[in-house]
Order: C-alpha cells, then sequence, then structure tokens
C-alpha cells in the first residue's frame, strides 16, 4: 500500500491500457488473444487428446482387431458399451462382435477402455464435432460408425499407433458367418 | 430555432409562416434525435470491442465488417421478444417507468451546444435545466423497482434512489464554479466564455478539480461502473430492470447510455470548451470544424468511461454514499473558494498558487480524514 | 435503516437462489436482511447431488478414477492424487521416485490454475466485468493445453493410477511445463498491480468477512481459508506425503483472516507453488513411471479401511475407504473441503451487508461439485 491514495487505481488503469495496445500488436498469439476463430481457424489438438473411443481395422472393416471379449464393457466406468459376440450356425463365438453399441451421451471419454483393452482393438479417437440432432438414437453410435482404419489411427495418433505396431502381434481374423444365427 | 426559421425564409420566401414555424420546431428536434441516436448505436459498439481488446479478446465482429452491425441486430432482437410483465407487477407504472427514463435523457440534450450556432434551444436557463431534468430519471428507477413487485428490484431501486440523490449535490457545485467563471447559465455563454489559449476551465486549478469531480458525479448519475450499484449483476441479479424484457428492457439501456452521452455532452459544453478550438471561427466550414472538436472532446470522455469500466471494481453502497458525502461535498465546497481566491487575487501567479495549494491541503486533508484504518497495511508471515 | 433504529422496521427475506450469476454453481442462501444488512443466513445446498459414494460402491477401484475428477471440478490432478494415495495406503503399493515428482508437479500446477480462478472470479464477484478473470484465464490456458498434452484430457484428466501415473512425461511435456512456470511470476506481477493496491477493492474486502482463528480450529476449516486466519496448517508440511519434505517452500500465514487476506494468501501461494515447480522440474529422476505390482483389472484391496489426504487447493481432501478384501469399495467416502469451509458461512456473514455477502461466498472458494458431491 502506497501513501499516495489513488495510485493504485491509477495502476490498474496503467496495466489495462498496456493490454488493450499490447493486444493489437500481438502477433501468433503469444501474449494477448488467444481466441481462436473457430471455425474459420481450428486449434492444433495435441496427440494425446482424448474423445469418444472407436475400433480399429487393419485393411478392410472385416479385419477388426476385436475379439468381443467384453473386458471394455465390464471395466466402463458408466457402462456405455454393449457388445454381443457373434456366434456361427452351431452357436460356437467367432471372436468377433455382432453388435457394438456405445452410448455417447454416457461415454465419459476416460480412456479406461483402451487401456485395458488386451488387443489394442478399441483406441480414443480425438474428434469433438459430434452434435447430432437427436438427443437419444442419434447418440448411440453402431458397430458401422466406429470402424476406423489403421491408417486413420497413424494420421491423427501417430507415435502411439507406430509402437502400437511395434508390439503388437497381428492375427487374422476368421470371417464372419454367411448364415443368419439363431437368435 | 431562430436560424432554421431565417434560413427558411431565406430560401422559400413563399411557404406559409405557420408552416415555417413548425418546421423551424421539428427540424432540430429531428436532427438532434437522428444524430444522437446514431451516436448511441456507434458507442455500443465502440464500449464492446474497447472492453473487449482490453480484456484481450476481440469484441463483436461476426454481424457486419468488423462487427458494425451488431447495435442493429441487437435491436431487432429485443425488438422481437416477447414481453412479459409478472402478474401482481403494477401495470401502467410499470409501462410508463422506461419511457420515464429515456425522455429527461433526450430532453438535455436540447441545451448542448453540438456546433457554433447549433443548440436546439438557447435557454438563458441552460444549465439549471440541463441538471434539474436529468435527475428526473431518479423517478423513473424507483417506478421500476416498485412496479416489479421484486424483492431484488427493490433493493436495487432504493440503492439507485440513494446514489443519485446523493450526486447531486456535489455535481452540482461543481458546476456552481464554472457559472461563477462565466456569469451566465446559458450553455453558449460558458462555451464562448473559454476562448483564448489556455481558457478551458479545465486549464484552471479550480476547474480540474471541478472537472474531476463533476465527471465522477456525471458516472455516478448514471450508475456507470464503478457505480453500477442498481444493476449490480452479480449481486441482485439486474436491480431494478430484473422483470423487464424486450424492447422496454432496451429502453432502459438506451435511457442509461444516452443520459452517459448527455452527462458527457454537458462536461464538455462546460469544462472542455465545448465547441471551441482552432479553426472552429472561420467562416463558411468554421461551424463542421466546431462540430469535429466537440466531437473529439465527447471521445475523451467516452474514453475515460470505458476505460474506467474495463478497470475498476464496483464499490459497496455505504461507501458509494459516504464517498459522495463526505468527501466530494467538502472539496466542491473548498473549490468554489478557491475559485474566489483565484478571481479575486491582485495577480494571476499569487491566484494561481494560491487556489492549486489551498485544493492539494483540502484534498489531502480529505483523504486523510475518509481513509482512516481501512487503507492498512499487511504483512503476513511465512513458516517453512 | 439500521438495525437499532427508533422505526420499528420489517426484515426482507430474499433467496439469492440457485440461478445467480455468482454463486458459483448451483447453491442457493436463503438471507434475512435489515435493510441492507444480514441477520440470517442459510445455505441450502444439494441441488448437484450426483450419488457419487453410491456410484462408487457398484463399481472396481480403478473405475472410480474418473468420476473423482468430477469432484472439484477445477482440480482434477489433486482429486486423483488424494484417492491414489487412500488406495495405495491400504494396498501397501510403493509409488517410484519419478512418478511421485510428476504427481508433484501436476498437483502444483493445479494450485495455480485453482488460485487464479478463484482470484479471477473473486474480482468479478466484486464487480470488476472480468477483466481479472480473462487475464487469469489467460494463463490457465497453457495450464489446461499441458494437461491435454500430458494425459488427454483439459480438465478431466483421469491422470493417476494405483502406484504411479498413467503415462510419462517426455521432454517436449517438460519443456512445455518449464515455459510455464516461466512466465508464471510475471503474469502474478501484472496481476498484482492491477488489483492489489486498487483501493476500490482495499475498501471492499478489508475487514470483510472476518474469520477468526479460535472459530477456524473448531469448525475444522482447511487449507488457504485457515491460513488466512493465523492457523498455521499444511498437510504438505505436517504429513509430508509425497516427496514434499525435499523441497524448499515456506507457508504463508495471515493475521486478520478476513477477504483481503484470504486473496493475498492465495497470491502467495502461488508465488511459492512456482518454487516448488522450478525446483521439480529441475530435479526430476529418470526411471519407471507406475509401480511394476500395479495391477489395473481385477485389482483387489486388502480388507480394512484407510484414510488418504493431501493438501487441495482448496484444503484438505481426504478419501475414506473401507474395503472388504474384493474389487469394489464397501464405503466409499469423500471429505470434501469447499463443504466444511461453507459451514462457517454464516457467522462469516452476520452484520455485513448484502454485497458482502457475495464477496464471502467467492473467498471461501467453493466449487459445486465437491460441495455436494
Amino acid at each position: 500500500m502506497s501513501n499516495l491514495l489513488g495510485k493504485g487505481l491509477i495502476d490498474g488503469l496503467v496495466v489495462t491500457a498496456k493490454n488493450f495496445v499490447g493486444s493489437y500488436f500481438d502477433g501468433n498469439r503469444k501474449d494477448r488473444l488467444f481466441t481462436y476463430q473457430y471455425p474459420e481457424e481450428r486449434m492444433k489438438l495435441p496427440e494425446n487428446s482424448r474423445t469418444f473411443p472407436f475400433l480399429v481395422y487393419d485393411g478392410t472393416p472385416d479385419q477388426l482387431r476385436c475379439t468381443a471379449c467384453k473386458i471394455c464393457e465390464t471395466e466402463c466406468p458408466p457402462q456405455c458399451i454393449y457388445i454381443v459376440m457373434e456366434r456361427d450356425a452351431n452357436g460356437k463365438p467367432l471372436q468377433r462382435p455382432r453388435v457394438f453399441d456405445i452410448d455417447i451421451s454416457v461415454c465419459m471419454q476416460c480412456g479406461i477402455c483402451a487401456e485395458v483393452c488386451p488387443f489394442n482393438a478399441i483406441k480414443m479417437d480425438c474428434d469433438f464435432e459430434r452434435s447430432k440432432h437427436g438427443r437419444f438414437e442419434d447418440l448411440l453410435v453402431h458397430l458401422p460408425e466406429l470402424l476406423k482404419s489403421n491408417e486413420y489411427y497413424h494420421q491423427i495418433k501417430s507415435a502411439e499407433a507406430t509402437r502400437v505396431d511395434a508390439t503388437r502381434k497381428p492375427t487374422k481374423k476368421p470371417a464372419a458367418g454367411t448364415k443368419p444365427e439363431k437368435i | 430555432m431562430d436560424a432554421i426559421y431565417q434560413l427558411i425564409h431565406a430560401y422559400c420566401p413563399t411557404m406559409p409562416d405557420l408552416l415555417a414555424l413548425v418546421l423551424a420546431i421539428l427540424l432540430p428536434i429531428a436532427i438532434v434525435m437522428g444524430v444522437f441516436l446514431t451516436v448511441f448505436a456507434l458507442l455500443t459498439w465502440v464500449e464492446r470491442k474497447a472492453l473487449g481488446r482490453i480484456q484481450n479478446r476481440r469484441g463483436p465482429n461476426r454481424v457486419g465488417p468488423v462487427g458494425l452491425f451488431q447495435p442493429i441486430a441487437d435491436g431487432l432482437k429485443l425488438l422481437t421478444k416477447e414481453d412479459i410483465v409478472p402478474d401482481a407487477a403494477d401495470k401502467v407504472v410499470h409501462f410508463l417507468a422506461p419511457v420515464l427514463v429515456v425522455v429527461p435523457a433526450f430532453l438535455v440534450l436540447a441545451v448542448v451546444p453540438v456546433a457554433r450556432g447549433f443548440v436546439p434551444v438557447d435557454l438563458n436557463i441552460g444549465v439549471l435545466f440541463a441538471l434539474a431534468v436529468s435527475t428526473a430519471s431518479v423517478l423513473a428507477l424507483f417506478m421500476a423497482g416498485w412496479a416489479s413487485h421484486n424483492k431484488f428490484s427493490l433493493l436495487g431501486a432504493m440503492r439507485g434512489v440513494a446514489q443519485v440523490v446523493s450526486y447531486e449535490v456535489p455535481m452540482v457545485l461543481a458546476a456552481v464554479v464554472v457559472l461563477m467563471a462565466a456569469g451566465s447559465l446559458s450553455s453558449v455563454t460558458i462555451v464562448e466564455a473559454q476562448r483564448g489559449l489556455g481558457g478551458w476551465f479545465v486549464c484552471k486549478p479550480w476547474g480540474f478539480v471541478g472537472f474531476v469531480i463533476f465527471q465522477l458525479c456525471a458516472m455516478a448519475e448514471v450508475a456507470r461502473t464503478p457505480f453500477d450499484l442498481p444493476e449490480a449483476e452479480s449481486e441482485i441479479v439486474a436491480g431494478y430492470h430484473t422483470e423487464y424484457s424486450g424492447f422496454k428492457f432496451a429502453l432502459f439501456q438506451m435511457g442509461e447510455y444516452v443520459a452517459a452521452i448527455t452527462m458527457g455532452g454537458i462536461t464538455v459544453t462546460m469544462f472542455l470548451g465545448g465547441y471551441l478550438g482552432p479553426g472552429s471561427d472561420l467562416p463558411k466550414i468554421g461551424w463542421l470544424i466546431s462540430a469535429c472538436w466537440f466531437f473529439a472532446k465527447f471521445g475523451i470522455i467516452v474514453v475515460i468511461n470505458i476505460w474506467a469500466r474495463g478497470t475498476w471494481p464496483r464499490v459497496r453502497v455505504d461507501q458509494l454514499l459516504g464517498f459522495a458525502w463526505k468527501l466530494l461535498l467538502p472539496l466542491s465546497l473548498v473549490n468554489i473558494v478557491a475559485m474566489a481566491v483565484w478571481h479575486f487575487s491582485p495577480s494571476k501567479l499569487v491566484g494561481w498558487v494560491a487556489s492549486a495549494v489551498l485544493l492539494a491541503v483540502a484534498i489531502v486533508a480529505l483523504v486523510r480524514l475518509n481513509a482512516g484504518a481501512a487503507f492498512e497495511k499487511r504483512s503476513y508471515r511465512f513458516t517453512s | 435503516m439500521s438495525a437499532t433504529g427508533i422505526i420499528e422496521t420489517q426484515t426482507l427475506e430474499v433467496s439469492l437462489g440457485p440461478q445467480h450469476p455468482s454463486t458459483h454453481g448451483v447453491f442457493r442462501m436463503d438471507v434475512v436482511l435489515d435493510g441492507e444488512y444480514v441477520v440470517k443466513l442459510k445455505p441450502v445446498m444439494g441441488y448437484l447431488h450426483r450419488n457419487h459414494e453410491q456410484i462408487a460402491e457398484k463399481i472396481a477401484w480403478i473405475a472410480n478414477m474418473p468420476y473423482t475428477d468430477r469432484l472439484d471440478y477445477f482440480c482434477s490432478m489433486t482429486n486423483n492424487w488424494a484417492y491414489a494415495l487412500a488406495v495405495e495406503k491400504m494396498a501397501g503399493l510403493k509409488v517410484p521416485e519419478r512418478a511421485e515428482y510428476i504427481r508433484v508437479i501436476m498437483a502444483e500446477l493445479t494450485r495455480l490454475l485453482n488460485h487464479s480462478c478463484a482470484i479471477g472470479f473473486l474480482l468479478s464477484d466484486c464487480g470488476a466485468w472480468f477483466t481479472p478473470v480473462l487475464y487469469a484465464l489467460r494463463e490457465r490456458e497453457r495450464i489446461l493445453d499441458f494437461f491435454e498434452t500430458v494425459s488427454g484430457a483439459r480438465m478431466m484428466c483421469n491422470y493417476m493410477r494405483f502406484g504411479g501415473v498413467r503415462v510419462d512425461l517426455d521432454d517436449q511435456s517438460l519443456a512445455m511445463a518449464r515455459d510455464i512456470v516461466a512466465r508464471w511470476p510475471a503474469f502474478l506481477d501484472e496481476f498484482e498491480k492491477l488489483m492489489t493496491e486498487n483501493e476500490v477493492l482495499i475498501a471492499r474486502t478489508q475487514r470483510v468477512g472476518i474469520l477468526p482463528r479460535e472459530l477456524a480450529i473448531n469448525a475444522s476449516i482447511t487449507g488457504p481459508m485457515a491460513r488466512a486466519s493465523g492457523v498455521e496448517y499444511d498437510i504438505r508440511k505436517v504429513d509430508k506425503y509425497g516427496v514434499y519434505d525435499r523441497f524448499d517452500f515456506r507457508v504463508p500465514v495471515g493475521e486478520a483472516g478476513d477477504t483481503f487476506d484470504r486473496y493475498m494468501i492465495r497470491i502467495l501461494e502461488m508465488r511459492e507453488a512456482v518454487k516448488i515447480l522450478e525446483q521439480a522440474l529441475r530435479d526430476i529422476p529418470a526411471g519407471p513411471f507406475i509401480a511394476p505390482e500395479a495391477k489395473l483389472r481385477n485389482f483387489k484391496v486388502p480388507a480394512g479401511d484407510g484414510y488418504g489426504r493431501i493438501e487441495a487447493p482448496k484444503g484438505e481432501l481426504g478419501f475414506y475407504l473401507v474395503s472388504e478384501g474384493g474389487a469394489k469399495p464397501y464405503r466409499y467416502h469423500v471429505r470434501p473441503p469447499s463443504f466444511i469451509n461453507l459451514t462457517i458461512l454464516e457467522d462469516m456473514c452476520l452484520g455485513q451487508k448484502v454485497a458482502d455477502t457475495v464477496i464471502i461466498l467467492g473467498s471461501v472458494d467453493i466449487v459445486l461439485g465437491e460441495v455436494d458431491r
């Protein structure tokens, strides 16, 4: 506190004036104007950023890595994943999901499903522009929309995808059954 | 008005007298309203952009180039909104309150000389009219708060009334020094009395103190930050205009803003030399240059208002009233004495020094007396 | 209109209701006013109750970690740490050194986040029209970008795991953190120049909302609020959890216990946090970032109970857990600092004016996610 009363007020005015003038000379968003004028400019998201999960396939959507082991369904904290294993005509499990639904209005984006998956099948996407017009069915994402290729995975998270490719054991998936099985 | 009447007679001598008279009355009104409504719209845009830049962000920039159509968009939006009136509200009073806020603000513009020879009505009690009419909006404040049948509004209205009434007194006393120097209440005479180099009243010690007091009181009259208690958003939601929506809300905002513009105009007239400036006396285009000078000085007042709004927090109600009665009022009285000393002293230098010293001593003494124990220096100890 | 006036006046009962621009969330205060003075105040909470403790009894130990992010949603890292600490105590897990340093870095950055936001919002309650808030948010954005680079999300980080952290900090992230810490003192200097000596702020906050030292101790107030009242209690110094005993930092303690002291204590704590961060970023060793015996799935905690607490930016955040030896908690209880600090609100506000109520609430620094769980 200084003895000259009013000095604090004037100091405040000086700081705001500096910010006002400085905002016109702030190139490259270093100090002052830090807003991105969306949708013309988009911020580059860091590689690790996570939003909603997606399923990885190698090559064709038929060769998805998921074996419908249901570990992610069990570990998901808000229980937003619903998996049904695909079985052939005799009822033998085919190690692939027939139904894989994620309710993204419930999903917490915690990433635990991606952490616990033993097959590196489910990973976290960084796409946040997911708004829909409906509140219920539109936000329930089914298997076809969840499937994205390994090339896409490399594109959004190259370091992580490279590390995953170096450590996992590639397997060939059995083909999906052509005859409809008994429900 | 007279000038326009003469002009009409000179250019259209065949027009009937009554029509010429009516035109001579209506035309200045239309010009003043038109100009100042445009100024109001532009000023809202300027304020939002400037506040944005102070806060490290751009202001509105989507509607129109650089966001220039934002005021139009806001006006249209408020026009098309549903007008909600609470069931228990007093319908007539609720309806009249916004009107009564806007009308005095515009009325005072009748005596503000915008350019040389351009005052709508040259009243010989101009300043008295201005100060008296601008106070009429306090009625509207209380009407709004009472008619809304809402506790928050009532709180806001009571605070507002106390604030406006308290800040009238130092404002009028600060205006008295100007009247003493100019010797008349007419606004045109006051401006003409500030001719000459360093003739503006703000350049003199008593004028500078008077300007500061008047500006602070003007900010408090129109309830701008740091004195915007009646509508203190973070405490009592929106104060006296909580229950207003749609165009009535727009009228409140417009009333407050135009009142701020008007008080700015009065300040410029009384302290900053009105429309005077180099080049304002030229024969043909002098009036245009003087209008530019007026608006340039008006811009200074606007800058002060916006800058203060972006920087300082709000004072509390008892501190606000204490500031008015215990600091500004005695200071304005001492200011009057200082002006008298300046006027009646034998030589100019003695007058300057004497009045400046008197004012400095008064300011320091009053501030010391008022500060009390609140502004203490604090020290903190550290444990490890 | 004084409380002891000659004229018989009526009191006015006002509900500073859940929809209010500055009650920091959905929180209601039923205030009885005599003119402008507060005669009685009743805080009403529970508008944000989300059954956090009941949900925790139904899901696995690790699945609770994302829910703790959402307790005090400004400071997710410290919430995670408190929970991880409680479970590690019960399970006997030892955390490697690099993970401890990472945890300290994240916690101190969270402290910077929280205090800058808290002060900004306190000043905006005073009426400074968002200018201090936006300056604080500008710096906070850098820290949030850092959190996104490391853990994947800006606010709901879900970063700590039992026995360490989820991913390691690489060199690029460390450089980012060093850059943030290097800029912070300049920001604090500018902020203090803007606000600390401002006469209006001093007039609004000094002698307002005084909390006496004895009352603070009796009411279990912790955190910056207690330290502003003169209680020398900082869990980082008392419990010495993590590796805090290796850092050289001081704890600021105030005298008067009013709103201005709480504001200044937070600023001084930010400066101390910068000191800790500089030391931690300099000394961080190489090594594993999670204990080798830590498990994610089927993680069973031995039967018993345990209480783990840390110095969260708002006060003492504690988790009381009871386990029956299974994969889910039997009882899970959170000791939220905001909730306990809020119980003393009436005593601080009596005799003050309505406008002060909001400022005092702002200086308590509550987050409704924590108060209501």
